[in-house]
């Protein structure tokens, strides 16, 4: 694992570990998030773009790549707004506690089966408690913005978050039931060898009940998809911060920087439920067709091979929310709550029991 | 409970559905000109910065006065006996010097209708529409083909015939008739 290998790189004292520590911590946030933020958001523009007949931007560099590279910069000169009437030090804790909220998540996601943050064995349900924290940062940022449409987007974010937060439960607890284990390293290598062993085709092996699980499985993973897409407030299910009826919503009074942490965490949240949602169910790192690395026999490969697997997969779950997001239109606040409470949930319901009913046989 | 299958089955399927038009309009061609690079074809009676042939102009102050927004000014000085002009391409002769024709583009609205009146069709609309300047009064353009001195020189040129066509005149006042008479070939 890079930890120990960090400890042993450091001189294995005390000190050590801390370095080690910090490395590691940090290593998600510079290596993964800030490059795959700035090139999401230029995905998103081109992709929206071009479902519209558009080009997206086209004036910086070929075909625009340096877009979000400028505006990165120009956010960062800009002003920090902070306005008479807003509530100085819950404004400014708002956007680090969003974005502390959901970059915690990354430390329970296995990028390959060298790197994980932390090896927690509670993995996915720390995922789901720490990204609650993110829900108190919202309501903070609507509540100090001291702004009407502040406040209405980030009371009905909060409503969405907790209403969706249920089925993504009880679809996770069902993987957990099958796999006996909350970690996500675990499971990931539980999914080792090929496609056919990934959870959403019933998970390794080759008897009856794998094959009893598929239709499941699959039920599963659409409830799972759907209600992590609320939970990161993108369209279809954006009424936190739907433009046409309260302006920005909860970052509406915020500018330079602590707009751009929002705007970071979204996107960084984007790519935590994908990589969530590949973990459990599409094999997280594991390669579908085999490692190279096995095959010509360069070990040395694989943690590599398995890392662009993982990135290609969760990028794949990015671009099918831009793809939902430029299709579908926004949902009423009766609608998004009739969809949690009327459907996904008693579906999931039913679908654990089902799950639970086919793993004792 | 039908319905409420059905409206799983629907909100599914109709999501499919939208998802595959998106998809397909991903690899229809955009309809984004770029436009510096590449320029829209313009209509075939467009309207945009007009243009003035100077070397038609015969100054006969039609488009000026023809100009709803009074954008076109004329200043005309006689030639005097002995210059030459030149012809305009369609024949007409030129009496006329046009020391000055400005037309102020901030103030012009484009309207056309300074083009028909124009017996010799030298002022006509362009195809030129990027021309935006910071300050207003690069909007006024010169479009006399004089120059500066030269045009003086015209106006001195006839104010001296002028003056000496007065001074004969007051000469001829003092002197008897038949001598005007006499002088008047001369003149021409």
């Amino acid at each position: 694992m890079m930890y120990d290998f960090l400890v042993d790189l450091f001189g294995n004292s005390a000190l050590a570990n801390i370095i080690a520590g910090t490395i590691q911590s940090l290593l998600p946030l510079f290596v993964f998030i800030l490059p795959f933020a700035l090139f999401a958001v230029y995905l998103e523009r081109k992709v929206s773009a071009h479902m519209q007949d558009r080009l997206g931007p086209m004036r910086t560099g070929w075909h625009g790549w340096k877009q979000t590279i400028a505006d990165i910069l120009k956010l960062i000169q800009k002003e920090d707004i902070v306005a008479k009437d807003n509530d100085r030090l819950l404004f400014n804790l708002a956007p680090i506690i969003v974005f502390a909220g959901s970059y915690a998540a990354f430390a329970a996601i296995p990028f390959t089966s060298i790197f994980i943050g932390t090896e927690v064995d509670l993995g996915i349900f720390y995922i789901i408690a720490v990204t609650g924290i993110v829900v108190a940062g919202i309501l903070m940022a609507g509540w100090a913005s001291n702004n009407k449409y502040s406040l209405l987007g980030s009371m009905r974010s909060v409503a969405q978050i907790i209403s969706y937060e249920i089925p993504t439960i009880l679809v996770a607890l069902s993987l957990v039931m099958i796999s006996g284990s909350m970690n996500l390293h675990t499971l990931s290598e539980q999914q080792t060898g090929y496609a056919w062993n990934w959870y959403i085709f019933g998970g390794p092996g080759s008897e009856l009940s794998k094959f009893l699980l598929i239709p499941s499985m699959l039920v599963g993973f659409l409830i799972i998809y759907i209600s992590t897409l609320a939970e990161v407030n993108r369209t279809p299910f954006d009424i936190p911060e739907a433009e046409s009826e309260l302006v920005s919503g909860y970052h509406t009074e915020y500018s330079g920087m602590k707009f751009a942490m929002f705007f970071l965490a979204e996107y960084a949240n984007m790519f935590a439920v994908s990589a969530i949602v590949v973990a459990l169910f599409l094999g997280g790192y594991q390669s579908p067709i085999g490692y190279l690395g096995d095959l010509i026999g360069a070990k040395w490969m694989i943690p590599i091979e398995q890392f662009s697997w993982f990135t290609i997969k969760g990028v794949f779950f990015v671009f099918v929310q831009m793809w939902l997001r430029w299709t579908l239109p926004r949902l009423r606040v009766d609608q998004l709550m009739a969809v949690s409470w009327k459907y996904l949930i008693p579906i999931a319901f039913v679908n654990l029991i089902i799950i639970g009913l086919i793993t004792l046989l | 409970m039908k319905e409420y299958f059905g409206n799983i089955y629907s909100a599914l399927a109709t999501i499919f559905i939208g998802m595959k038009i998106t998809f397909k309009h991903m690899f229809v061609p955009s309809v984004t000109i770029q436009y510096p690079e590449v320029k829209p074809q313009l209509p075939e009676r467009e309207r945009n910065r007009l243009y003035v042939n100077m070397d038609d102009c015969i100054g006969c102050d039609q488009c000026a006065r023809a100009c709803p927004v009074n954008c076109i000014e004329i200043e005309t000085t006689k030639s005097i006996p002995g210059e030459d002009l030149g012809k305009t391409s369609n024949g007409k002769k030129k009496a006329l010097w046009v020391t000055n024709f400005t037309i102020d583009f901030a103030k012009c609205c484009y309207c056309q209708l300074c083009v028909f009146p124009c017996p010799t069709e030298c002022i006509y609309m362009t195809d030129v529409y990027e021309f935006s300047e910071w300050d207003r009064k690069k909007l006024i353009y010169d479009f006399a083909t004089l120059t500066p001195e030269e045009r003086q020189q015209k106006r001195d040129n006839l104010a001296k015939f002028n003056a000496e066509k007065e001074a004969e005149k007051l000469k001829a006042a003092s002197e008897p008739k038949p001598d005007i008479k006499k002088d008047q070939p001369e003149e021409k």
